[in-house]
């Protein structure tokens, strides 16, 4: 068991400025920076590559999350990145991802559409390209998404939701659904 | 020392063995992702710059993640077709910049020009005659862009950093690539 031996030295040998100097510094300050460091890389990993939990904003996506104004706290979620592995979606799937406008800011929503669907929009129907897909706030008037700025490249989902964890009343899971009027066909 | 000891003190050095080696896969992770990686580079598109051989270069992240990444940048990134194919090309102008290409040199000199939106790149192999790059798929995300490409590592005779400015394409490149079937 290591001792707190601070201002002792080995034997009679003599010791040099710089040496005493270090072992003014206590032992244990070391010990909880390296500790920190660790434990900030090893979350940093498991963030990057497993799973996290974040804080939702806004309404685009009532009731589902977030359902009222008047809440006093947002809702939290827990997403996982396992998807990202082989990045297989599908419809209903609440995602993550990078706002296209805006590479900082990061958008929840959930995918209506996939590669090769027709989704109808105010212009017609568009076709999903390969590699995209696109998504739709559930609260439709007050979200904005691929109506707004087209489909998104997969490649910009950062993480796929699967469960409310945050406030306590509203723990869940978070379900595929397709909205009731059903865009995809 | 009895059984009991011996097997205890065995399974804590495994266990501290594997807790060094789970910490040096988190430190290559953060190094990986937020400082500099390492990308294999191959095909026509970003010709001269880069052989058709395959290349080793490294990038740094550290651009792509606070918006430095500008014009004449080579880049990696993720393709807006395959999310899992990655692809090395130069980014020619950013949002709000007046874009003017050539659709399709080997047949026509037809130009197009647009305009890139907000938040987005438009991005072009040095090699315009054989790229597949934002003439076909449009302008790209920034939030797809992996990294900068800052210095080659392999093979050793091109070792050394990459110009701002695509070197000109020698219009001999054009036959070069008809006569190779690929």
């Amino acid at each position: 068991m290591k001792g707190r031996r601070l201002f002792t030295y080995s034997g009679g040998s003599v010791i040099s400025n710089s040496e005493f100097i270090w072992m003014g510094m206590p032992n244990t300050i070391m010990k909880m920076f390296n500790k920190s460091i660790v434990f900030g890389l090893v979350g940093i990993t498991v963030t990057d590559r497993y799973a996290g939990v974040c804080p939702i904003r806004g309404s685009s996506m009532s009731p589902t999350f977030n359902p009222s104004l008047e809440s006093f706290t947002d809702d939290y979620v827990f997403l996982e990145k396992f998807c990202l592995d082989k990045y297989k979606f599908s419809h209903g799937d609440v995602v993550i991802f990078s706002d296209p406008t805006n590479y900082k800011e990061r958008c929840v929503k959930r995918i209506v559409a996939m590669e090769g669907d027709y989704v109808s929009n105010v212009n017609g129907a568009v076709k999903v390209p390969e590699g995209h897909c696109w998504v739709e706030g559930d609260n439709s008037a007050f979200s904005s998404d691929s109506r707004t700025y087209g489909p998104i490249p997969l490649g910009l989902i950062r993480g796929r939701v699967t469960h409310v964890i945050w406030p306590p009343q509203r723990m869940k899971k978070v379900d595929r659904r397709i909205p009731q009027e059903g865009f995809a066909f | 020392m009895s059984l009991f000891q011996l097997w205890a003190f065995i399974v804590k050095e495994a266990l501290d063995k594997s807790f060094l080696v789970a910490k040096f896969f988190c430190a290559v992770h953060v190094t990986d992702t937020y400082l500099c990686s390492t990308a294999l580079v191959h095909g026509p598109s970003m010709l001269p710059t880069f052989n058709l051989t395959n290349e080793i270069v490294l990038l740094e992240r550290i651009s792509t993640q606070n918006g430095k990444a500008g014009p004449g940048d080579v880049v990696v990134l993720r393709s807006p077709e395959n999310p899992r194919k990655f692809v090395t090309k130069r980014i020619i102008g950013t949002e709000g910049d007046n874009i003017t290409y050539i659709v399709d040199p080997k047949n026509s000199d037809r130009t197009e020009t647009i305009i890139v939106p907000k938040g987005h790149v438009w991005v072009q192999g040095d090699n315009i005659y054989n790229s597949y790059d934002s003439r076909n798929f449009g302008p790209v995300p920034y939030g797809l862009l992996q990294g900068k490409v800052f210095w080659r590592i392999w093979p050793a005779g091109v070792f050394g950093s990459i110009g701002r400015r695509p070197e000109t394409v020698d219009p001999a490149l054009k036959v070069v690539e008809q006569s190779n079937p690929s």
